[in-house]
């Protein structure tokens, strides 16, 4: 029956009306049950999350230590400068912002070469450097501009610099950029905390072993970000602590006239206070600019480097290893000494060779040097001699000898990846070889290691190591270059070594036989024309390295290639009763030790003993050539 | 004399002007303005001015819809039917691209949005049209209503535009339950309904799929497409039961909100004014929305009891889905929240609906036999 009926149909409206309201209501109670969850349940949790995005930690980078010398002569620093960054996260295709750039600002090939270099090696949304050192010109004029670059700005920062140039770097190391391997070194420690915002690392020298002294503590800023991440305020600060000072024991004036000193030559020099181990100047010369690897080194200067035939990047000091030669007779003869293989006074007879199984050993002077004992043997560097002694000796008992005068092993300097050079032993040439016949140790071969040939190669600084230790009465200072570290917060001085490593109990009497021959070499010998009229006692040795195998032929300077000329080397320590100085010297394909070597020492002998200061760069002495042939 | 006679006109103008405005509908109208004009205020100050005009101009056509007498809308129903269909064809073959959909007509002096027009257009017609069918409506009946419904709103969805879509299909459903379709034909369709969501998923664009995605697991894209809910929901929580003061909330002032003048205005408000704010917005909507309802209850027509509780019905819909998505439980569609939200249009749509309301309340005796 369908009739209509106003009432009931209104009542069916209203009965609707009053479903709706009911299902909004319900609605509303959803809505409201949401709201109490988020904002009373679970409030905290928003809370956090509130805050964790609008407060950002920002780094504030600490000023690294600053490395200066004995006397407080600053080798390096720090110094601020505006660079001009980009963000590549931000900008898109960098090519093209640096080519907008350009129109603005001075930008060299060169500086976009180590961009593109950065690019390649950068954490992800790091702000890189197109150019550094900005005049306040080019500082205005990209303010001005800044509008059209987003993601590139300025920033105000402090560099690493060495005001000395090329000056002691191969001592000071470099800094440069963080990559992954120094990642993982601060990892390790668990320094990522502190490392945040750090974009420089020691890559080399003091500054890689320095590292976490120098770096100092990082400060916080909180600042409050907007969600583009603009810093709006600033909300709380912890200031960043500086880095530790270094106070070196060498001596800047010292090292610079050891440096001048070797002139346009390949070389080094280590020099040593044996009193404490403490290096008063370290040397290995051609050096490098360090300023050029602070912002990443550009690849034309890397490839000059890495090329040159001088091999500048090369710590020779460290990490060049050498025939000692003669001067390695002073330590064969204490260590005939000490084992009871000499007496001083017990000469021998030197027909000018030395007949080992029909191979005649020869020594450098026809005919020999008559009846030698053993400070004539010093003084004169009689080759047959130290051929007898060696083959008296034998090699295991040099070996474990030298080896206390740390020949063969790391001295143990605060720099890294120092070679450990070859002390050649009876195991060691087990090691060494592969085939069972190369194996085996010839005694032949123990021959030449008397006169400082053969397999033995030492490090400039186990040659310096080493004298410094016959200057101190056979007590043994570890070599190393920093004297303290200043805290810069509190001005507390960490002192380093003040304590000996071990003491090889020589006897006086034996090392006194060594000293009074080194102080006859400088004055009769193969040293004394280098040291004519010098107004100090001095102790050395003169010493010539084989580079070149002469098969019997006689050796003419002359008459080879530079590059295969002999290495010439030096030892030397001064004043000799009471040493304060104690060093080596040597020169790559300087000829003989007396010719090239030994009057380098000489100036530096003469500067630190007597404050002389050199007006070139030292001589070389072709005549001694002649005088005294080794 | 003559000032006393000038007071007494200025009184009858007054009163001829207020006459038609219903005084409780006005004041929780009013109270929600002065929460838009505090919000605007915080989130988006140099709006606040433009806002200001935009209400002035929805009271002013608030005003006039509520002088029209139902009868006369209900004359009107057709013709601004047909228009809105008309246009909405014509957005579809020669509107503009704007962010990717087509919503706008280019009528050379202004920009139009068709479908805005829908959202009192629809009500108006299918209240037109059960009221032609007063006698008792037939199921077929129904079916015809729902084609006059389903028409525009396909013609929406394609733009695409799913906020509007949704809004017109829930505010022409309003008439169709309100007008009494039977609940067993409502259940069967919400089975229907349910059984055919695999099929319109496949109908779904992507960015709208990626909405319902986000919403489910708004974590997964925290950078992306879940962003929006993920900052609007850290608002609301770290809103709290007070809430962290008109201008404090950190998300709103630090911009981490989007759109946080428009769609996502709820945020802000609640982060500022906590739970406690929330309270009183859901008691301001509830209240308007009750008071719609009993307009309903006592009009004089078919046409205007459905009418008036479908246009509250439209307020309920902006407010619990702009509500629900900001606060992570409806996917994110383009709803503003009613009143509140910064914007010309929606505003003068929600008044005109008020003023329709009032013009109902106003005429309930008249027609009654």
């Amino acid at each position: 029956m369908e009739f209509k009926n106003p009432q009931q149909e209104l009542e069916r409206f209203r009965t609707r009306l009053v479903v709706a309201g009911g299902f909004v209501l319900l609605c509303f109670t959803l809505l409201f049950a949401r709201f109490v969850w988020l904002q009373v349940v679970q409030h905290d949790y928003y809370q956090t999350r509130a805050e964790d995005n609008r407060i950002s930690l920002v780094p504030i980078v600490p000023n690294r230590g600053l490395i200066v010398d004995r006397n407080g002569v600053v080798l390096a620093r720090n110094y601020p400068a505006y660079t001009l960054e980009i963000v590549p996260s931000r900008t898109g295709k960098p090519e093209q912002v640096i080519d907008e750039l350009a129109e603005i600002i001075d930008i060299q090939p060169k500086d976009r070469k180590r961009f593109r270099q950065l690019l390649e090696e950068s954490r992800n949304f790091e702000s890189l450097p197109i150019r550094t050192r900005l005049t306040d010109e080019e500082v205005a004029k990209f303010i001005a501009h800044r509008y059209r670059f987003p993601g590139v700005d300025i920033k105000a920062r402090l560099f690493r610099q060495y005001p000395g140039g090329a000056f002691a770097s191969h001592l000071l190391g470099y800094i440069g950029r963080v990559n992954d391997k120094d990642l993982e070194k601060i990892e390790a420690r668990e320094f990522e905390a502190n490392y945040r915002g750090t974009e420089h690392f020691g890559k080399t020298g003091l500054e890689q072993r320095y590292e976490f002294d120098l770096h100092g503590e990082t400060g916080f800023e909180q600042v409050e970000v907007d969600a583009g991440g603009r810093a709006v305020r600033t909300l709380a600060r912890t200031a960043p602590v500086p880095g530790n000072n270094l106070t070196l024991t060498v001596d800047a004036e010292l090292q610079r006239i050891a440096e001048q000193a070797f002139g346009s030559r390949r070389g080094a020099l280590v020099a040593i206070d044996p009193a404490s181990g403490g290096i008063l100047a370290l040397v290995a010369v051609p050096n490098y600019d360090p300023n050029l690897f602070v912002d990443g080194i550009d690849t034309q200067n890397w490839k000059e480097l890495n090329e040159s035939p001088d091999k500048p990047m090369v710590n020779r000091a460290l990490n060049g290893a050498y025939p000692p030669g003669s001067t390695f007779k002073p330590f064969m003869a204490l260590g005939a000494l000490t084992l009871g293989k000499r007496r001083p006074e017990q000469a021998i007879s030197d027909p000018g060779f030395f007949n080992f199984g029909g191979h005649h050993f020869r020594d450098d002077k026809k005919g020999g040097h008559g009846m030698v004992d053993m400070y004539k043997s010093i003084v004169h560097s009689c080759d047959t001699y130290y051929y007898m002694l060696a083959n008296d000796m034998g090699i295991d008992n040099i070996a474990a000898f030298m080896a206390g005068l740390g020949f063969g092993s790391r001295t143990g300097i605060d720099i890294d990846g120092e070679s450990e050079g070859v002390l050649p032993s009876q195991e060691w040439k087990r090691k060494r070889f592969k085939k069972p016949e190369q194996q085996k140790w010839y005694a032949g071969e123990t021959i030449s290691i008397g006169i400082g040939q053969g397999y033995n190669a030492y490090t400039p600084i186990q040659l310096a190591h080493a004298t410094a230790i016959v200057a101190n009465n056979g007590v043994v200072f570890r070599p190393h270059l920093v004297k303290h570290i200043t805290d810069t917060r509190t001005g507390n001085k960490t002192l380093i070594e003040p304590q000996p490593v071990r003491d090889l109990g020589l006897k006086p009497e034996h090392v006194e036989v060594i000293r009074n021959a080194m102080v006859g070499v400088n004055k009769e010998g193969t040293g004394a024309r280098a040291f004519a009229g010098a107004e100090y006692v001095s102790a050395g040795k003169t010493g010539t390295a084989q580079v070149y195998s002469l098969k019997g032929a006689e050796y003419k300077a002359g008459s080879v290639k530079h590059e295969l000329r002999d290495h010439a080397l030096f030892i030397a320590f001064a004043p000799a009763e009471q040493p304060r100085i104690a060093l080596a010297v040597l020169v790559e394909n300087g000829g003989f030790g007396a010719q090239a070597a030994a009057p380098i020492a000489r100036q530096v002998l003469d500067y630190y003993l007597l404050g002389k200061r050199p007006q070139a760069p030292a001589p070389v002495d072709e005549a001694a050539v002649e005088e005294d042939a080794e | 004399m003559n000032h006393g006679i000038g007071l007494a006109k200025l009184r009858s103008f007054v009163q001829r002007l207020v006459a038609p405005i219903d005084g409780p509908l006005m004041l929780i109208a009013g109270l929600l303005l002065l929460l838009a004009v505090g919000m605007m205020g915080s989130a988006s100050p140099e709006r606040l001015n433009t806002q200001l005009i935009n209400v002035a101009v929805a009271l002013v056509v608030m005003r006039i819809a509520a002088q029209v007498p139902p009868q006369r809308l209900m004359h009107l129903a057709v013709p601004i039917y047909l228009a809105g269909l008309l246009l909405l064809i014509a957005v579809a073959l020669f509107g503009d691209v704007s962010k990717g959909a087509r919503r706008w007509l280019n009528l050379g002096f202004m920009r139009a949005q068709p479908s805005e027009l829908m959202k009192i257009a629809m009500p108006l017609l299918l209240a037109w049209y059960f009221q032609q069918r007063e006698a008792m409506p037939r199921l077929r009946d129904y079916a015809i209503a729902a084609f006059l419904l389903l028409l525009p709103v396909a013609l929406i969805a394609r733009q695409p535009d799913l906020g509007t879509a949704v809004l017109v299909l829930a505010a022409g459903f309003y008439v169709i339950f309100f007008a009494g379709l039977s609940w067993k034909i409502m259940i069967g369709m919400a089975v229907a309904a349910a059984a055919a969501a695999p099929l319109a998923w496949t109908q779904l664009h992507d960015y709208q799929r990626n909405r319902i995605i986000t919403l489910l697991d708004p974590e997964k894209d925290p950078l992306g497409k879940g962003f929006h809910i993920i900052q609007s929901t850290i608002a609301i929580g770290s809103g709290g039961i007070f809430g962290k003061g008109w201008r404090e909330g950190t998300q709103a002032q630090l911009e981490f909100i989007p759109e946080r003048h428009t769609d996502f205005i709820f945020a802000v408000f609640s982060e500022e004014f906590g739970l406690l704010g929330n309270l009183l917005l859901l008691t301001l909507y509830a209240l308007l929305i009750g008071r719609g309802l009993m307009i309903a209850a006592n009009a004089a027509t078919l046409f205007s009891r459905l009418l008036a509780g479908a246009v509250t019905m439209i307020f309920f819909t902006y407010a619990f889905v702009n509500m629900g998505m900001v606060s992570g439980i409806l996917p994110v569609v383009g709803v503003p929240l009613p009143l509140i939200s910064y914007g010309g249009t929606a505003l003068v749509t929600l008044f005109i609906g008020i003023g329709i309301l009032m013009s109902i309340h106003g005429n309930r005796m008249l027609v009654q036999k």
